[in-house]
């Protein structure tokens, strides 16, 4: 357990694979930019691996103050074991405030590793993170500036806000694209802090065989426009209409979770709690009923039209436009409007 | 070559089953109204140990904390084919977050003298944290490999297994004993079987057969030799550190819970007509939504 310690900064983990960042870590930069400035300390990134400092100046340039590198070739490759003993000794030797994850598989392999090793509090897949006050209920006594941990709960019926207020450094892990990506300002000043970690073997306790990488093939999270499709589109035949409306705008295409479980479309593109989260320009979502499980991944969208042949669907009370009828009739219809526009 | 498998499983509420019937007057969840169900990830835990006895040999044992009630998963963990089932109950473990629990969990395994594979669902439904399964690799100091999608190898001192990484997949081998959280996508968990059930069915936990009146040691003893007295620990038992359980143990503290409500927006209502839906076009070509 790391002590209260109110000058800490704040800290992101940069989450590399093969010497390459993601969106994640400068995500995750955004949101720790304003955290930092709230609390008047500095942002910083952590970065572990063998010939990653060039990615250093792409945190920088993303609006870390500072990077710790940990340049070693035992670090290559991922392992939970001498990943989470990196962190510990840093976190240990730095005493950061606050420290946040990409809610990547990476991440949450990660970071309840370092939890526990650390004694600290972990909040699992935030969508959102403020600072703020707590005041304990039995002691009356009061938190200033805490990082108020917030994250959709109970299959994403509801929405907690969790504080740990004492066994500190303050962590989450934070849902991949719900935080803006800050755009690159190369002119940004950064200090690269080289630190070096004392690894052992038994901190590499895995083999790795095999490795694959998939290209995922679906952009969803950098798409404008997309039109999503779901169980009330009734077929995968009927589907096509869905892929036929997304063309025409040069949309993407994605899918409920309902319609990814029929087979309708695949798992890549499925939106919401369990699949990507997006805020495109314009979300059509048709035949999608709109339970709470599907809009915490898409009622960000700054404009959201819905198609649905039920009145009362969910999906009607976040749509700026509303459309009931059916699918075959109105997806035509609309396609027609678009093309005779352009 | 027999393995000796641990299972953690969790029972939870069913929020896949959250209908208006279970919101309150207020739009709160009630909690009560829905059904509690065996987390559906620790059935593919499960699922892989049986696997992994029927193949190897050894044995599968079920490990739960919860409320007495919870003693319903061990019943169909039994039905399914564990050899051995705990229930760990104790009111000092209420309000315990990931690392407590962790903990409580870390006492528990270490009581079991031998254990080659400690197993886990990838996470739990009405939580999803998904962080029990890691703090409590580190708690026994064993190597973990989460998101488990296949059994490749299995040898005395070493297990083969194919990981999802979100980005594709990895072939791990990971030195024994170690601990696995296993995805849904792992197998298909077996229903249970119909002699199992007839065997099972009137297992009671200490504390349900108290419940019906039955408290004499004799008799707990007779219904132990037949298989129907569910093991029962409490944190005494496992000899854990109080002050690392429960609400004390716990750092992360919950400031506030607020329901889901969906803006109820003032939606544009667009007839489904040809005019109807080229005026809605006009007005996001307009706005630059489109094109």
């Amino acid at each position: 357990m790391v002590k209260v310690n109110r000058q800490g900064e704040v800290w992101i983990f940069a989450e590399q694979q093969d010497g390459k960042l993601s969106d994640v870590p400068l995500e995750l930069l955004s949101k720790g930019r304003s955290l930092a400035d709230q609390l008047s300390v500095k942002l910083s990134a952590v970065l572990g691996g063998f010939n990653v400092k060039p990615l250093s100046d792409e945190l920088i340039a993303h609006g870390a103050d500072k990077v710790y590198l940990v340049e070693d070739p035992l670090l290559q490759d991922y392992q939970t074991t001498s990943y989470a003993k990196m962190l510990c000794q840093l976190i240990e030797k730095h005493q950061p405030q606050i420290v946040l994850y990409g809610a990547t598989v990476l991440g949450r392999d990660l970071a309840p590793r370092v939890a526990s090793a650390l004694k600290a509090g972990l909040t699992a897949d935030c969508t959102d993170l403020q600072i703020g006050d707590y005041t304990e209920l039995k002691t009356k006594n009061t938190h200033k500036n805490l990082m108020l941990q917030i994250r959709p709960a109970f299959g994403g019926n509801i929405i907690a806000t969790i504080v740990n207020y004492d066994w500190w450094p303050q962590m989450a892990t934070v849902r991949e694209g719900v935080m803006p990506l800050p755009e690159r300002n190369g002119n940004l000043k950064g200090e690269i802090v080289t630190e070096s970690i004392a690894l052992s073997p038994q901190d590499f306790p895995l083999e790795i065989l095999q490795r694959h990488r998939r290209e995922k093939k679906v952009n969803l999270k950098g798409a404008r426009i997309i039109v999503a499709g779901g169980a009330g589109v009734g077929s995968r035949e009927n589907f096509r209409r869905i892929w036929d409306l997304a063309n025409c705008l040069g949309a993407a295409v994605g899918g409920s979770r309902a319609a990814v479980d029929l087979g309708f479309i695949g798992h890549d593109h499925q939106v919401g709690q369990t699949g990507t989260t997006v805020r495109p320009a314009l979300y059509i979502a048709v035949g999608i009923s709109g339970a709470v499980q599907h809009a915490a991944g898409m009622a960000e969208a700054a404009k959201i039209v819905a198609i649905n042949n039920n009145p009362d669907a969910p999906i009607f009370q976040i749509a700026h436009y509303g459309i009931v009828g059916d699918l075959n009739d109105v997806v035509p219809r609309l396609i027609k409007a678009i093309r005779s526009k352009q | 070559m027999a393995f000796d498998c641990v299972v953690l499983v969790k029972q939870v509420p069913d929020t896949k089953a959250v209908t208006d019937q279970a919101m309150n007057e207020d739009g709160t969840v009630n909690r009560g109204a829905l059904p509690a169900i065996f987390n559906p990830e620790d059935l593919n835990a499960l699922e892989l140990a049986l696997q992994i006895k029927e193949k190897y040999g050894g044995t599968a044992t079920v490990v739960t904390m919860g409320p007495p009630k919870a003693a319903e998963v061990l019943r169909e963990a039994l039905y399914r084919g564990a050899d051995r089932v705990i229930l760990l109950t104790d009111r000092r473990c209420a309000a315990s977050d990931t690392l407590a629990t962790s903990y409580i969990l870390s006492c528990a395994v270490r009581k079991l003298d031998q254990y080659d594979i400690v197993l886990c669902g990838r996470q739990a439904i009405d939580g999803d944290t998904a962080q029990v399964g890691p703090q409590l690799a580190e708690k026994l100091n064993l190597p973990q490999v989460t998101y488990v999608e296949e059994l490749l190898d299995l040898q005395p001192n070493a297990i083969t297994v194919k990981r999802n990484t979100g980005a594709g997949w990895e072939k791990i081998r990971a030195p024994l004993p170690a601990l696995l959280t296993v995805m849904d996508t792992a197998n298909q968990p077996r229903p249970p079987g119909a002699k199992r059930m007839m065997k099972f069915k009137n297992a009671r936990s200490r504390s349900e057969w108290a419940k019906n009146g039955v408290i004499e040691t004799k008799k707990l003893a007779s219904l132990q030799e037949r298989g129907l007295l569910i093991e029962q620990w409490n944190l005494d038992d496992i000899q854990a550190d109080l002050e690392r359980c429960g609400q004390t143990g716990s750092p992360t503290q919950v400031h506030r819970i607020q329901n889901v409500i969906l803006t109820t927006g003032a939606y544009k209502k667009v007839e489904p007509t040809k005019e109807g839906i080229r005026q809605m076009v006009r007005e996001l070509i307009e706005d630059h939504t489109i094109g």
